[in-house]
C-alpha cells in the first residue's frame, strides 16, 4: 500500500496489512504514524514520547 | 467464536505479537486504535468484544479507555482500578505497605521545603522519582541535601501538576541488577535480571536481560504484589537489598517483555493471549 508523506509529500510504502497505530519511518526523516482515515488509511507526524507514556 | 480487544495508542512490538497470538488462538480479534476511536456511553454498550486487553502506552489513556470499556460491559484486562494503582508510584507504594509486602522506604512530600525534611529523615543518597513516568526518565539520584536542592529547583519550573508531589525513597544498593518478574494470571511464567553499571537498570536505559529462574519465594512475591494492585498481567520490578532481600519496587500494568520473549523464548505474549480467551470463557 502506498500513502503520502505529510511531511514531504513523497510517497511512503507501508505493508497491506498496516494496522492504524503503527508506527513507520520515512526516507525524508519524518516518524509517522498510519491512522485510519474514514475508510481509508493516512498518515500523521508521530507527536513523539509524552510525559505519562510507559509500561 | 471469543470476542477480544486489543486498546493501544501505539503499536509497540508487544502489540503486534498479542494481536497475532489471539489469532492463532483462534478468537476473534478487535484492535481498537484509541486515538482515532470513539465511544459513546451508553450507546456503544455490547460493541465491544467481552474482553478487552489494554494496551495503551499513555497510562492516563490506559486508566481513562479502560474506565470507559468497563462502563460499556467488557471485562478489561488490567482493570482500570489496578491500571490507576500501578500507573501512580504512591499509589503502589501504598497498597504494597497495606498488603505487608516489602519495598523500599518511601516518602512523599508536598512542597520543596518538605522534600528536603524528608530526605534527610530517609537518609541520603535518595532517589526522586515523578509519580508517573516510566522507562526510567526523570528519575535522579541526589546524594546529598545539595544535589537534592538543584533537581528540586529544576523540577518546579516543569510543567505538568506532578513535578509539585515529591516522591523520595531510599537508595537500595543493588548488585548492578535488578529483577523483572512477569505475572500472568495465576502464573509466574518467567523472570529477567536488568544487569547494568548504572544504577538505572531499565531495558529502555540500557539495561541488559538475562533469565533467571523464578524461585517459590519470587514467584510468592510477584503473585502477592498483583493480588495488591489487583492485576492480572504485569511486570514486576524488584531489588535486591544487601541486609533485606527483595524489596517489590514497581509494578507494571501495561508491560513490554520483548526483550523477555528474545533473551528467554518464552513466548509472554502467547501465554496473555491464551489467557485472554480462558477469562472470556469464564
Amino acid at each position: 500500500m502506498r500513502l503520502t508523506c505529510p511531511i514531504c509529500g513523497l510517497e511512503v510504502d507501508v505493508p497491506d496489512d498496516v494496522i492504524s497505530g503503527e508506527v513507520v519511518e520515512h526516507d525524508c526523516g519524518a516518524v509517522l504514524e498510519v491512522v485510519m482515515d474514514g475508510s481509508s488509511m493516512a498518515l500523521r507526524p508521530l507527536d513523539g514520547v509524552q510525559e505519562d507514556w510507559g509500561e | 467464536m471469543i470476542g477480544v480487544g486489543v486498546a493501544y495508542d501505539i503499536v509497540r512490538w508487544e502489540e503486534k505479537a498479542i494481536l497475532e497470538a489471539l489469532k492463532g488462538v483462534g478468537a476473534e480479534v478487535r484492535p481498537i486504535h484509541l486515538t482515532t476511536a470513539v465511544f459513546t456511553l451508553p450507546e456503544d454498550e455490547g460493541q465491544i468484544p467481552e474482553v478487552v486487553l489494554e494496551r495503551s502506552v499513555s497510562h492516563s489513556v490506559a486508566v481513562e479507555s479502560a474506565s470507559l470499556f468497563e462502563g460499556l460491559g467488557a471485562r478489561v484486562i488490567n482493570s482500570s482500578k489496578a491500571l490507576a494503582v500501578s500507573t501512580d508510584k504512591v499509589r503502589t507504594a501504598s497498597v504494597l505497605r497495606a498488603c505487608g509486602i516489602p519495598a523500599p522506604i518511601t516518602g512523599v512530600a508536598f512542597s520543596p521545603e518538605s522534600a528536603l525534611k524528608l530526605a534527610s529523615i530517609i537518609g541520603y543518597p535518595v532517589v526522586i522519582k515523578p509519580v508517573n513516568g516510566s522507562w526510567g526518565r526523570m528519575v535522579a539520584l541526589a546524594r546529598d541535601e545539595e544535589e537534592l536542592r538543584a533537581i528540586i529547583e529544576h523540577r518546579r519550573y516543569l510543567p505538568g501538576i506532578n513535578s509539585r508531589v515529591y516522591l523520595i525513597q531510599e537508595f537500595v544498593r543493588k548488585p548492578g541488577r535488578d529483577l523483572r518478574v512477569f505475572v500472568v494470571g495465576e502464573e509466574v511464567p518467567v523472570a529477567i535480571y536488568r544487569v547494568s553499571d548504572h544504577w538505572i537498570t531499565n531495558t529502555a536505559r540500557g539495561g541488559r536481560a538475562e533469565r533467571v529462574r523464578v524461585s517459590d519465594e519470587l514467584r510468592d512475591l510477584a503473585l502477592r504484589a498483583a493480588e495488591a494492585v489487583g492485576g492480572e498481567v504485569l511486570g514486576v520490578d524488584i531489588l535486591e537489598h544487601p541486609e533485606r532481600g527483595y524489596l517489590v519496587n514497581e509494578v507494571n500494568g501495561v508491560t513490554e517483555f520483548k526483550n523477555t520473549v528474545r533473551v528467554t523464548g518464552v513466548r509472554l505474549h502467547e501465554m496473555i493471549a491464551r489467557y485472554a480467551v480462558s477469562v472470556a470463557r469464564r
